[in-house]
């Protein structure tokens, strides 16, 4: 364990958030209160009511009309934010395309919870797996100093003029939102430096030169409007990179678009999203000692997908597990799907591919756990698809 | 207020282009154009999904020579609550130095029904912006399904007349008041042959300081079934019938009739019956057959006890 620095300090996972936004000072906060996100927009009002920022905050009477002001005020020209989750992520589902093809940058952290019903305020990933295929850039967090750090990263990747694509920045509920951790915060002139000033492309407020936004197209244009969304996709992917290399270079801390536990001489692969990665690099080191060679990978930046990052981390493995804390009934886990499909791409022998379904609204999930996982797949006791800790 | 004179109003720029694709006889475009002319200052134009979205702007073409934007149905307040907030904030900041005003347009579909939370919600937080309704009683843009906002009798797509229906079986809800009732400082009911009535409506409403709510009827010649030509005079009739009274509220508390529907309520000039409103479109044509003629009094009593309601509220 590093020695702690005489700046680090105790938070939770969403006062994290808040802090990097207090930090940022956006001109424009919009939310709707949801648990395990509320402690994220109460601390934001707090800054704003003690003068410590220049935002306008805005409660508004539904996460609908949260995204629909965000959208509309960063189109207009105002740096902007919100956080929700779950029903939240949810009943604003229709605006969250609409936000993309708009090419609006504004910003979202999600404090992941289930998805209803039943209720649940609980830890998955069920609302940003439901939001993964709107157009949106999504990033995860292992833990409560990546979730201030990445809050910070996110606008310069929404931002930057060729990607200009709305970003999520994903934080486990509770078991990050709520948990205090040490976190080491940068100096504020060093996040506003970071960030820099917001630069809107045809902004709505310059009334000198007008412009429409969000048309009405046709059969000959829909397309390939949307289409442009992948072109930004894949230079977000090259912008990210770029960005994770220059917030090292301010603050010592290394990031990659995938991160990689152990994978090098790993037999074994587990794929995971979000605060299990912790876990599972315990579980990792566990097995190792008892000769296992395992190793663990996390795709940071979700969407875009980095694929040739993915196909390359598992080139060559002998078994390959990937773990959706995110069920869909019917067919494979979200993440599944995709890396089963990212492993074509170098070739060659494919692993040993077996999904496991997790940690579903909150379900505990331990480093023993993880474990027996990695052994029922060595020992060829695992299906194609497990629901972990179900009594099946 | 300074008299409202034609070749005043012919020197404001005009925002909206001709040439949109709104069907002949169509008062919406009316109506944004008079709205409008209630400010010769830099505005920004927001709106909900509808005909006059659809029709507007259609790309590669917009008809917009002002800022314009839309995001979806259900959230115009919410989309004109987000340009003004960004206003207020980057204006606050010295990063924005003009004087700019907002306007929301939205039928009554987006308005009544799918928007109604987030017009609540955008009255009620004080975001200084006009929002317009354009009430042609149904969802035309889908063609012609009844809303809340539909007359009752009337016959749409979704509520038929039939053989054993009268088509719509409710009153209109009362949005103009359910608005007023926010207490916000202006809100109005207006219609498009009384122009200089919309016009001055308009400007009050630009100037209030606040939010306000202008609820307008827009005659429309394919859902209500009358010729083309026709817009104006139908959108007279609804005055005279008291079916569309003209009035104004502020602060939710104190209401004005406005002088076309004061010269109803102080005599000066006769209140026509409903049944002149009924012949004048198609699709209350059915209301003629002998066995609906309960339901044409009792259009005719709701009707009244609402007229008789709101004169008691203007304190006539």
């Amino acid at each position: 364990m590093t020695p702690a620095k005489h700046n680090d300090i105790a938070i939770n996972g969403d006062g994290a958030v808040a802090l990097a936004w207090k930090q940022i000072n956006p001109d424009v906060c919009a939310a709707y209160p949801i648990t395990p996100q509320t402690i994220i927009v109460e601390k934001f009002a707090e800054y704003v009511a003690n003068g410590e920022v220049d935002s306008e905050y805005v409660c508004v009477e539904s996460e609908h009309s949260a995204l629909t002001l965000c959208t509309t005020s960063c189109s207009a020209g105002a740096r902007t934010f919100t956080a929700t989750a779950s029903q939240g992520l949810a009943y604003m589902w229709e605006m969250l395309p609409i936000t993309s093809s708009m090419r609006v940058p504004l910003i979202m952290a999600v404090a992941n919870r289930a998805v209803s019903g039943p209720i649940n305020i609980n830890n998955d990933h069920s609302d940003a797996m439901a939001a993964r295929d709107t157009g949106w850039l999504s990033l995860f967090s292992e833990n409560v100093q990546e979730a201030y750090d990445l809050s910070i990263i996110a606008p310069r990747i929404a931002e930057h003029h060729e990607v200009q694509l709305p970003c999520l920045v994903n934080l486990d509920g509770f078991i990050l939102t709520h948990a205090i951790e040490r976190m080491s915060p940068l100096e504020d002139d060093v996040v506003k430096r970071f960030v820099g000033e917001f630069k809107p492309l045809y902004p709505l407020l310059d009334v000198d030169n007008p412009v429409s936004h969000n048309l009405m197209d046709g059969p000959l244009y829909y397309f390939p409007h949307k289409y442009q969304t992948v072109l930004a996709m894949d230079k977000a992917l090259e912008v990210a990179k770029q960005v994770l290399a220059e917030f090292k270079s301010i603050s010592g801390r290394e990031y990659k678009v995938v991160e990689e536990y152990r994978c090098d001489d790993a037999e074994i692969v587990a794929v995971v999203l979000g605060s299990a990665f912790g876990t599972m690099k315990e579980a990792v080191d566990r097995l190792r000692d008892e000769g296992v060679k395992a190793g663990v990978m996390m795709p940071r930046l979700f969407r875009p997908w980095p694929i040739a990052d993915i196909a390359k981390a598992l080139k060559g493995k002998k078994q390959v597990m990937v773990m959706d804390r995110h069920m869909v009934p019917g067919a494979y886990g979200a993440m599944y799907a995709e890396v089963a499909a990212t492993l074509v791409e170098e070739g060659g022998d494919i692993p040993m591919m077996h999904n496991y379904i997790y940690g579903l609204g909150g379900a505990d999930t331990m480093v023993s756990d993880f474990m027996a996982a990695y052994k029922d797949v060595i020992e060829g006791r695992a299906k194609r698809v497990n629901y972990l800790g179900v009594d099946e | 207020m300074s008299a409202i004179t034609l070749k005043d109003l012919n020197q404001i720029p005009v925002r909206l282009a001709s040439g949109h694709r709104l069907c002949a006889g169509c008062a919406e475009s009316i109506i944004a154009r008079q709205i409008m002319m209630g400010t010769t200052g830099e505005i920004v134009v927001t709106a909900a999904t509808g005909c006059f979205e659809v029709s507007t702007t259609i790309f590669p073409y917009t008809s917009w020579h002002t800022p314009y934007i839309h995001t979806a149905f259900g959230n115009g307040a919410a989309g004109g609550a987000g340009v003004e907030t960004a206003y207020k904030s980057l204006k606050r900041q010295g990063k924005i130095d003009k004087d700019i005003r907002f306007v929301t347009f939205a039928g009554d579909g987006a308005t009544y029904d799918i928007g109604l939370q987030s017009l609540s919600g955008a009255m009620e937080r004080g975001h200084e912006m006009l929002y317009v309704c354009f009430n042609n009683e149904a969802y035309m843009n889908t063609g012609i399904q009844r809303s809340s906002a539909t007359s009752m009798g009337a016959s749409t797509t979704t509520s038929w007349s039939g053989s054993k229906s009268y088509g719509n079986k409710n009153f209109p809800k009362d949005l103009t008041k359910i608005v007023a009732m926010h207490g916000v400082p202006f809100v109005a009911q207006s219609a498009p042959h009384a122009w200089r009535d919309m016009v001055s409506k308009a400007k009050k409403a630009f100037e209030c300081g606040g939010p306000s709510f202008i609820n307008t009827i827009s005659p429309c010649p394919r859902g209500w079934r009358f010729p083309s030509n026709e817009t104006i005079s139908i959108s007279k009739l609804a005055v005279e019938t008291c079916v569309w009274p003209l009035y104004e509220v502020e602060y939710g508390t104190d209401f004005t009739m406005s002088p076309e529907s004061l010269r109803i309520a102080e005599g000066k000039v006769e209140k026509k019956p409903v049944t002149d409103w009924i012949a004048s479109q198609g699709r209350f044509k059915h209301l003629e057959e002998e066995r609906w003629e309960p339901v044409v009094e009792e259009i005719q009593k709701g009707i009244d006890q609402r007229w008789e309601h709101l004169i008691k509220l203007c304190k006539l």
